[in-house]
């Protein structure tokens, strides 16, 4: 397949390594935000081609695994409500909130579909008016415009039987809050390449110039990570803290300014709760005044969002970077894929679910024991 | 420099209880082992090796009294999909069974549980596939169950096949029979079933149209035992892909199997279609597929075998010989991995 | 979630802001997507899907470029310097 493949090359992917290779002289951590980019990592075994010295550490980068379980709960409120078809990616479905998940609700009696796209969620409010149909919108910045397109076609349509419980995330303050924490050890990032085709880089221009970090906006295939890491490590062996662009194919410096605008239009930036990190300023999305008819929240909520707690689950330390899913005493015995403890072993995307799946039966290197990564 | 954020580390940690069954406990994936160990094996089995491999083996004594016993039931939504439908999936599916036990199908039992309100028309239809599968595959449909449910409380249609057949493979065929050093065959590209169904469901389309692989299997596997090719082992595809159907058989015999990801055909469609989906071909559901554990020596023997059914059949791994490798290795770009079995569905 | 897939882009359907789509096909397999979002896609072109729609255009030039990257800025690295 055209724009796959080629990416996916195993003879230019060792090419990249090696030269990773030839310009390391130190130690390095990089972190990366992309649930894409963690799976990728994880399953093409990238972190075990790059020298010993340089450590890819996996940041809070799957939105199914930062959606706070208040949400989670909400959901499974509203889903267990007779007259609401609940909609949700196909991901979400099996987070664990307080009190099991949108799945069980659904074994239940819940009347819950799968989508791939908001639009589907609105095609099926179209199709069925006597439902009351929720759509729960999650996602960093690749996805909100999906949402807000949904929002604007259903305004314009005059649909009513359609609402959204919101919990989009926008990446650059998660890095500020993870380069502003005095314990971080990360060095230099990825960022997202798929976040920054709608956004544009300028914001992360800000944040490598404040912490003096360089950032990288790179892809998801083995070759693109490679690419990226090469870059990130070029940079940081010459001292340089810039932003460069390894998926030029894809990403312009202003990103899609069509898809900012129906964003800007529909959501305001608010306050929002990351699972596992606590409340970040002004790191989420919420419906704007003018379509708060669609708000999920208000019209079948009841509640406020509770805030997090704290339970077994190392997730916290996981998104930070600080710790690997080896290190967590509950990792692959009591938290597996078919009990999962956290969201991270739930999402596909997420840290420990990568590890399980494909590293799970080999013997953990040591420095994965032995504390943090780095 | 920014005042830092106050992290407050959070995870609720509740525990996962089934109560109740889950879609997940039909997939093919742990779930459904963990049924079939939990409640099935300890209510059923006489033995150790019973319900491990596609049917039972009945040795009823007597010349030529070897007998493969099996029973398959089906629940698909659509009940018709490009490249066949409900009844010959039944069909396929049940004489396929049969041939992975090295038997010759002799005869089919169909039990139907019909939805009231199915048009007669696509019960028609139906059971129009099942006499051409049926004598597609030089199978006899001798016996038949009927029943009606009420409406809203049968997916239209519900089948269920039971199959007999004359085993003619010289030595037992289940998974405890592979030998370290056998190969892995698989007998054409993998994962067109799953993707034909899901396209209808999910409005896909194709360039070229994909139909599912439902096919039976009889022929080629008795052209194996035929050409005298030793098949310790065969397992056809179906749901939970060539992933589980070669993690079961690595489980079953205490082998370590290693896979090269590169020698797996995957068709251009399915490939497309995993991309957008977000699945993995190797888990995705096939019908009309199997591999064939074999020793080293016959490779080519039975390749040619199979290509003259299936251009696709490919050599894709090997046994491997080192007791601690136990489970299927997958070969990928930066190194080996371990492929696991999924919990439930895709 | 963050899955964005490339394809090629067959044809477009009306041309309302809101509600224009587009036949994309991933290695042999077809699916709408919006395309509200690439007003500048035309057919034949490479989209990049995410959600159901297509939020960016690939250039060509660009992915060769990259893809040829060591081999052109980092030519030192590959005498083995």
């Amino acid at each position: 397949m055209k724009h796959i493949d080629e990416w996916r090359s195993s003879t230019l992917a060792c090419r990249y390594a090696q030269a990773v290779a030839q310009i390391t002289t130190r130690p390095w951590s990089i972190m990366e935000i992309c649930g894409g980019q963690t799976h990728s990592i994880v399953r093409y075994g990238i972190d075990r081609m790059l020298p010993s010295g340089v450590t890819l550490l996996h940041g809070p980068g799957c939105p199914v695994c930062v959606t706070p379980a208040g949400v989670i709960d909400a959901a499974i409120a509203m889903a267990s409500r007779p007259g609401i078809t609940f909609c949700s990616y196909g991901d979400m479905v099996r987070v664990p909130g307080e009190r099991g998940s949108l799945l069980s609700a659904s074994a239940h009696g819940a009347d819950l579909r799968i989508v791939y796209s908001p639009l589907d969620a609105l095609a099926i409010a179209r199709k069925e008016p006597e439902r009351n149909v929720v759509f729960l919108a999650i996602g960093f910045e690749t996805t909100a415009p999906a949402t807000a397109m949904a929002v604007l076609q259903a305004k314009r349509e005059g649909i009513v039987n359609f609402f959204l419980l919101v919990s989009h995330v926008l990446v650059p303050p998660a890095i500020d809050a993870i380069l502003s924490d005095p314990e971080s050890r990360v060095q230099g990032f990825l960022a997202a390449g798929h976040v920054c085709t709608i956004t544009g880089y300028a914001a992360y221009e800000v944040i490598a110039r404040r912490h003096h970090v360089p950032i990288v906006v790179t892809g998801f295939e083995p070759v693109d990570l490679l690419q990226g890491v090469y870059l990130c490590i070029r940079q940081l062996e010459s001292g340089s803290a810039m932003v460069e662009n390894q998926y030029s194919r894809v990403v312009p410096r202003e990103g899609n300014r069509g898809a900012q605008e129906a964003v800007a239009k529909v959501f305001v930036v608010q306050s929002q709760q990351w699972r596992g990190m606590g409340e970040i300023p002004a790191s989420g999305l919420g419906l704007a005044p003018a379509y708060a008819q669609y708000d999920a929240l208000a019209r079948f909520g009841g509640r406020a969002i509770p805030p997090e707690h704290s339970g077994v689950c190392i997730s916290a330390e996981l998104l930070r970077g600080r710790k690997r899913p080896a290190q967590c005493p509950a990792f692959g015995t009591r938290c597996t894929p078919e009990h999962p403890l956290g969201a991270t072993m739930v999402s596909s995307e997420g840290v420990c679910a990568a590890y399980y799946r494909y590293r799970r039966s080999e013997p953990t290197p040591a420095d994965d024991k032995a504390g943090a990564a780095v | 420099m920014n005042k830092p954020f106050d992290f407050s580390p959070a995870c609720p940690a509740p525990v996962a209880c089934q109560e109740v069954v889950e879609l997940g406990h039909g997939g093919g994936g742990r779930l459904t082992h963990r049924l079939i160990d939990e409640i099935f094996r300890p209510a059923f089995a006489s033995g150790p090796d019973d319900f491990t491999h596609d049917g039972a083996m009945l040795d009823l004594g007597g010349e030529g009294a070897r007998l493969a016993f099996t029973t398959d039931s089906y629940v698909v939504q659509p009940l018709f999909f490009p490249g066949g439908d409900i009844g010959s999936l039944a069909v396929n599916g049940t004489v396929n069974d049969l041939a992975m036990c090295g038997a010759e199908p002799l005869c089919l039992s169909v039990a139907l549980v019909i939805e009231e309100g199915l048009p007669i028309d696509d019960l028609h239809r139906i059971v129009e596939s099942m006499r051409g599968a049926a004598a597609s595959a030089g199978v006899r449909i001798v016996t038949g169950d009927t029943k009606v449910v009420e409406r809203g409380r049968g997916d239209g249609l519900y089948v269920n096949t039971s199959g007999v057949g004359r085993i003619r493979a010289r030595a037992a065929v289940r998974p405890q029979s592979v030998m370290c050093g056998d190969v892995v065959i698989v007998s054409g590209d993998v994962g067109r079933h799953g993707i034909a169904v899901m396209a209808v469901r999910e409005g896909l389309g194709f360039e070229s149209e994909i139909a599912s692989d439902c096919a039976p299997l009889a022929q080629p596997v008795l052209s194996l035992i035929e050409a005298g090719v030793d098949t310790h082992c065969l397992r056809d595809l179906t749901r939970g892909g060539l992933a589980t159907a070669l993690i079961e058989i690595a489980e079953t015999a205490d082998a370590g199997i290693e896979l090269d990801e590169a020698a797996i055909p995957v068709s251009d469609a399915v490939r497309g279609a995993c991309e957008i989906l977000g699945l993995d071909p190797f888990y995705v559901a096939n019908e009309g597929r199997f591999v064939a554990f074999v020793p080293a020596a016959q490779a080519e023997t039975a390749l040619a075998c199979l290509r003259r059914f299936d251009e696709g059949a490919a050599l894709i791994g090997r046994v491997d010989g080192r007791a601690r490798t136990r489970g299927v290795r997958l070969n990928t770009i930066g190194g080996a991995r371990e492929l696991d079995m999924l919990s439930g569905e895709q | 979630m963050c899955l964005a897939v490339p394809g090629r882009l067959l044809d477009i359907d009306g041309d309302d802001a809101l509600a224009r789509q587009g036949r994309v096909a991933f290695g042999g397999i077809v699916k709408q997507a919006n395309l509200a979002y690439v007003p500048e896609a035309r057919p034949g072109d490479y989209v990049l899907v995410h959600a159901g729609f297509a939020i960016a255009v690939i250039d060509e030039r660009e992915a060769a470029r990259t893809l040829d990257f060591l081999a052109t800025a980092g030519g030192s690295l590959e005498a083995g310097s």
